[in-house]
Parts: structure tokens; sequence; C-alpha cells
């Protein structure tokens, strides 16, 4: 008797935990068979960690300048030399780290909320919002990104935030149009019927029922994008928009190291521009292996 | 549909997309936070000069009047002064002009031209080491920053090696421009038989020809693979090996032609890439393109030539785009078919 009784609720519960332990599994799955994205996912933490506690980490103060060591090639003392204010490199880049991840994680971020209700609503409700979304995002890609990216900044001011606002717009078809896609093919699904029948309100389907369905193409968009953000914010502070001298930003160092070059001191723009790639690296891998995670089938 | 009408009835889809690139570029001269006059009248202006100049730009009318305003200057030709060079900006960008188209569709051809047969390779011996390559070209260009892959290409083939002349510009100043005839420095040259300019300004291009060809290279190159692997294992190839035609026919014929429509249709998104790299390139090499007279504009915050610019940019890509769907409508042999 005390069996029958118990019995239902232990069920339930084994299965939940095996629905972890099986999500935790082929999350150890697609580590162990693919140990890319087992190191992607380590330089994530690691970039991670340096973003929040670099600026204590330090040796040297990125802001301060000794005129007798300036340009110094790598050495001890400076494990990426020093640069032509005589600032140390290796702390600029540590620190820089914040100020990178925060601008495109911010632009990103902004993107991926404002494409994803407006993709869901088109997708939803089609009607003149459909159209209406549609033709906004026709007109945005039919410009060169990065030069449209350049004319808003130019426009509206020579600012860190206008260069999240203006990576955040060039970004926005690309969400808009998974998110408007995957809520399209569901709005009519089984459940959704269902839902809509027990007498939920249209807006709470969409956003309990059929978006948490979206996330997981969504969230490997997110990371493929990623990546690409940080590029484009990188490349605006090289033309000199956004970030001012004298703050750390992988973009800007390798605009100042440039000027070095040909003289041959590499170290200046090296290293930030090695930190701004393996950024975008690790955001790339992640975004394959995350793709591996959600979606079996498209294993590559 | 014949393949005329198609193309047509592309042109004409291509309209209402500049009145929209016209648009957007007039609200970002328009409808900012800040007053476009007082910008003009510069610091030392008196309330009597803002305004005047506010009539004078037409700012003191209603938001359609002035977009008439504005579409009747850009079909005049007129995207306004450049405030740092006091010329009109249509004339600098046109003057510029020839310098980036040299340096892109070289880039384009030159990426083309060694990711194509890297695509087809790789899917053909899928799982070599020539797959592999394909496989490490396409993951490190697309993370690779192109004003990074140009310093560095720049250190190690001028600096350290000694190879390639500084990165200053078109030609070294022992040459003297050739006659303008198509204003491609070295078809230039070669036009006048200039061979030493010619060889000179080919040497200039080479870098940042090839920085620029290396970021365009991942998409086309993954692109060609992944198109020509569905290709090779499609039905119809099945057929034409059953059928007895040689490997080499099933391949280059078959395969190849439907794997190139896919390619055709990224190139579209290539070009933005491309017209948007090529700012940062410039840059790098001080190549004297419309990319960097908008940087220089942006420096000193000129305005209309920096809007100028975004239009003309756009403009071209819009241009490039129905270029691309005329060849995919001439290469896609179930359009011929149809016709």
């Amino acid at each position: 008797m005390t069996d029958a009784t118990y019995t239902p609720q232990l069920a339930a519960g084994a299965k939940r935990s095996s629905a972890w332990s099986r999500g935790f599994a082929h999350f150890r799955y697609v580590m162990t068979s693919n140990p890319v994205t087992f190191i992607a996912f380590v330089l994530l933490a690691g970039m991670i960690v340096i973003a929040l506690f670099g600026p204590m980490l330090v040796p040297h103060d990125p802001l301060a300048t000794l005129a007798d060591k300036a340009l110094k090639p790598p050495s001890r003392e400076h494990w990426f030399g020093t640069d032509q204010l005589g600032r140390d490199v290796f702390s600029r880049v540590i620190v820089a780290t914040r100020l990178d991840l925060l601008i495109s994680v911010s632009a990103v971020a902004l993107s991926f909320f404002v494409g994803a209700a407006m993709g869901a609503c088109a997708g939803y409700w089609g009607g003149w919002f459909d159209k209406l979304s549609g033709r906004l995002l026709d007109t945005i890609m039919a410009f060169p990104l990065f030069v449209l990216a350049m004319g808003i900044v130019a426009a509206a001011g020579n600012t860190i935030q206008n260069i999240v606002i203006a990576t955040a717009i060039i970004n926005l078809p690309f969400y808009a149009r998974v998110a408007r896609a995957e809520v399209s093919i569901r709005r009519n699904a089984g459940y959704v019927q269902a839902a809509r029948l027990s007498g939920n309100s249209e807006l709470r389907i969409l956003i309990w029922k059929i978006l948490p369905n979206t996330l997981p193409p969504m969230m490997v968009q997110l990371s493929l994008n990623m990546g690409w953000a940080i590029l484009n914010a990188a490349g605006l502070s090289f033309i000199g928009l956004g970030v001012r001298p004298p703050t750390a930003e992988w973009g800007i160092m390798v605009a100042e190291g440039a000027n070095y070059i040909v003289s041959g001191e590499w170290w200046l723009a090296l290293f930030p521009g090695a930190a701004l790639m393996l950024a975008v690296f690790t955001f790339n891998l992640l975004g394959d292996g995350l793709r591996d995670l959600v979606d079996p089938q498209r294993r590559t | 549909m014949s393949q005329l009408a198609i193309i047509l009835a592309r042109v004409l889809q291509a309209i209402p997309t500049i009145f929209g690139i016209v648009v957007v570029t007039f609200l970002l001269t328009r409808a900012l936070p800040g007053d476009p006059a007082a910008y003009f009248a510069g610091a030392s202006a008196t309330p009597e000069s803002i305004a005047e100049i506010r009539a004078r730009l037409g700012l003191d009318q209603p938001l359609p009047l002035q977009f008439v305003d504005y579409v009747r200057d850009l079909a005049s030709g007129d995207l306004g002064q450049s405030i740092s060079t006091g010329q009109p900006v249509a004339t600098e960008l046109l003057r510029r002009l020839p310098a980036s188209l040299e340096l892109t569709l070289f880039a384009l051809l030159l990426s083309v031209g060694v990711a194509v047969p890297l695509g087809v390779l790789a899917a053909v011996r899928q799982d070599s080491w020539i797959d592999q390559l394909c496989r490490f070209v396409v993951t490190a260009g697309v993370s690779l920053p192109t004003f990074f892959t140009g310093l560095l290409l720049v250190y190690v083939f001028y600096f350290l090696l000694g190879w390639a002349p500084a990165p200053l510009g078109r030609l070294d100043m022992l040459h003297i421009p050739p006659p303008q005839v198509t204003g491609f420095l070295v078809i230039d040259g070669l036009i006048a038989r200039e061979w030493g300019t010619a060889w000179s300004a080919f040497k200039q291009l080479l870098l940042p020809g090839i920085t620029l060809a290396l970021f365009t290279l991942a998409p086309i190159a993954r692109m060609t693979r992944a198109a020509m692997l569905q290709a090779l294992a499609s039905e119809y190839l099945r057929t034409a090996r059953a059928a007895g035609l040689s490997s080499g026919r099933v391949l280059m014929v078959y395969a190849f032609r439907n794997a190139m429509l896919p390619v055709v249709t990224t190139l579209g998104m290539v070009f933005s890439f491309t017209l948007g790299a090529n700012v940062l390139v410039e840059k790098v090499f001080a190549w004297p393109g419309i990319g960097s007279f908008a940087i220089e504009a942006l420096v000193v915050s000129d305005y209309a030539a920096v809007q100028g610019f975004v239009l003309s940019m756009a403009v071209l890509f819009v241009l490039l785009n129905l270029a691309i769907d005329t060849l995919y409508t001439l290469i896609d042999p179930r359009v011929r078919i149809e016709g």
C-alpha cells in the first residue's frame, strides 16, 4: 500500500533527474566528442574572469605613462612590451577586455531583444506590422552594414553609446528574421491551439508558449553573431569612432600601433589584435558547438 | 518568362530599395538630435546667422518639403559641399571611386579565384588534407579582423622581408600616374605602355588586395564546399554517372554549374562585408579611395561628405546585387528550359 502511494512521486522525481542527467550526458557527449567546443567554453570562461577581475590583476596601471620606457619590446618586466608613451601593453590588453565585451554584449543584447520582439510580433500576427517591419529590415540590409554603422555614428554623435546602438541596428535583421521564421511556423501548432482553446490570451501564448521554443535557434544566432559584433565595434574604434584615447580598447590600440608597424615595433598592434582575434574565434567556435548541442541534425 | 523579362523585373524591384536608402540617408541628416544649422554656422555664430543658415539650407521648411528638396538635389547629382575640402562631395567621391573599385574588384577576383577551386576540391576530396585546409581557412577567415591581417602582412612583407613596397597609397613617388582611361592605375599603365608604372601600381595593389581577399575567402569557400557536396549527393548526378558520362564532365558541367547558383547568391552578402572592410583596408594602406575620404570626413565631422559616402556605397551595393541577380538568371539552367 505505502509503496503504491509513493510510486508516482518517485517516478516523477526519477523522470526529472533523468531528464537532467540526459541533458548533462548530452552536454558531456558534445564536449568530449568535440574537444574544440570544450576549449571554446574554457576560453569563454577565461574571458569572463578577465573581464570581471582583470583590472585588479594587472601588474601595471594601464594609463600610467613612463617616457623613459617608451617602445620597449616584450621583456620579463613588460610581457607585451610598452607603447609609444611607455604604457604597459599587457595591462592595457587585459583591462580592455571588459570594455570590448561590454560594448559587444550590450549591442548584441539590445538587438536580440528588439529583434526578437519585432520578429515575434511580425511572425505571430502578420498583417501591416509584418509588412512594415519587413520593409524596414530590407532597407537596413540594403546598406553595406559596416558603412551604415559608420553613418549612424557619424550622424548621432561620436560616443561609445552610439557605437552600441549602431552595432545593434545593423545586427537587428538577423535576429528579427530568425524570430519571425521560428514564430510563424509555430503559431498554429497543436500546443498553441490547445493553449488558445483553454482560454489563454494571444499575448500570453506568444510569450509563454511560443517564445521559449524559439530560444534554441536564437541562442545559436546570438553566439555566431557575437564575434561579428566584436569585429564591427573594434572596426569602428579602429577608424577613430567611439572610444577615445587614452582609454584601453583593442580596436584603438591596434590603430595606435599601426603607425609603428612600418618601423618594426610589432608588439603594439600584435597583442591587442591577437586578443581581438581570440575573442572572435571563441565566439565562432562556441556558436558551432551550441548548434551541435541544440540541434543534433545540423552537426557538422 | 524569358531571361530578359526576369532581369527587367529585377531592375524594377531595385527601385523601392533605392527609395528606402534615400529616405534613411535623409533621416540620418535631418531628423537627428542637435541643430545642423548651429553646427554649420560654427562656434562663434549669432542667433541671426544661425537663422540665416537655417533658411538657406531649407531647414525652416516642414520635413516632407525638405525631403522633396533633398531628392531634387540628388537627382541633379548634388550631394552637398564638403567642409574639409571645399569641393562638392559628388566630385570628391567620383575622383576617388576608381581607387576603391580597383582594390575591391581585384580582391574579389583574387578571392573567387582561390576560394572556388578550394571549395570544389574540398568537397570532391572530402576529409582529405585539402578539406582540412579549407576548414582552417574558413574558421580563421571569419575570425581575423581585416585591419589586423593587413598590419600583419605589412610587417612581414614590408618590414621583415622587404618584398612589398611601403603601404603608402597606389603608386610610389618615382612614377607619375599614367593618363587616365579607366581610372585603374594598373590597366591605365598597361594601356599607356608604361610597364614600370603598371608593375609598380600592381605591387602597391597586391598587399591590400590580399588582405581584403583573405577576408572574403571564407564565406565563398564555405558556400562552394557546401553547395558542391549537395550537388555531388544529388540524384541527377547519380543519373549522369549511371549514364556513363566521364567523371570530369559530371563534375565540371553538372555538379559545378548547379553548385555555383547558391555561391552567386552569397556573393551579395560578401559584397556587403567587402565594401565595409574596404574602409578599414584603405586606412591601413593609406589607399586614396572613398573609404579614406570618409574616415577623414568623420574625423573633422564633415557631415555632407559622410552622408554622401554612405549613400553612394549603398547605391553601389544595390547595383552590385542587381548585377549578381542578372548573372544568376544567366547561369541558372532552369530558367533556360522555361524560356
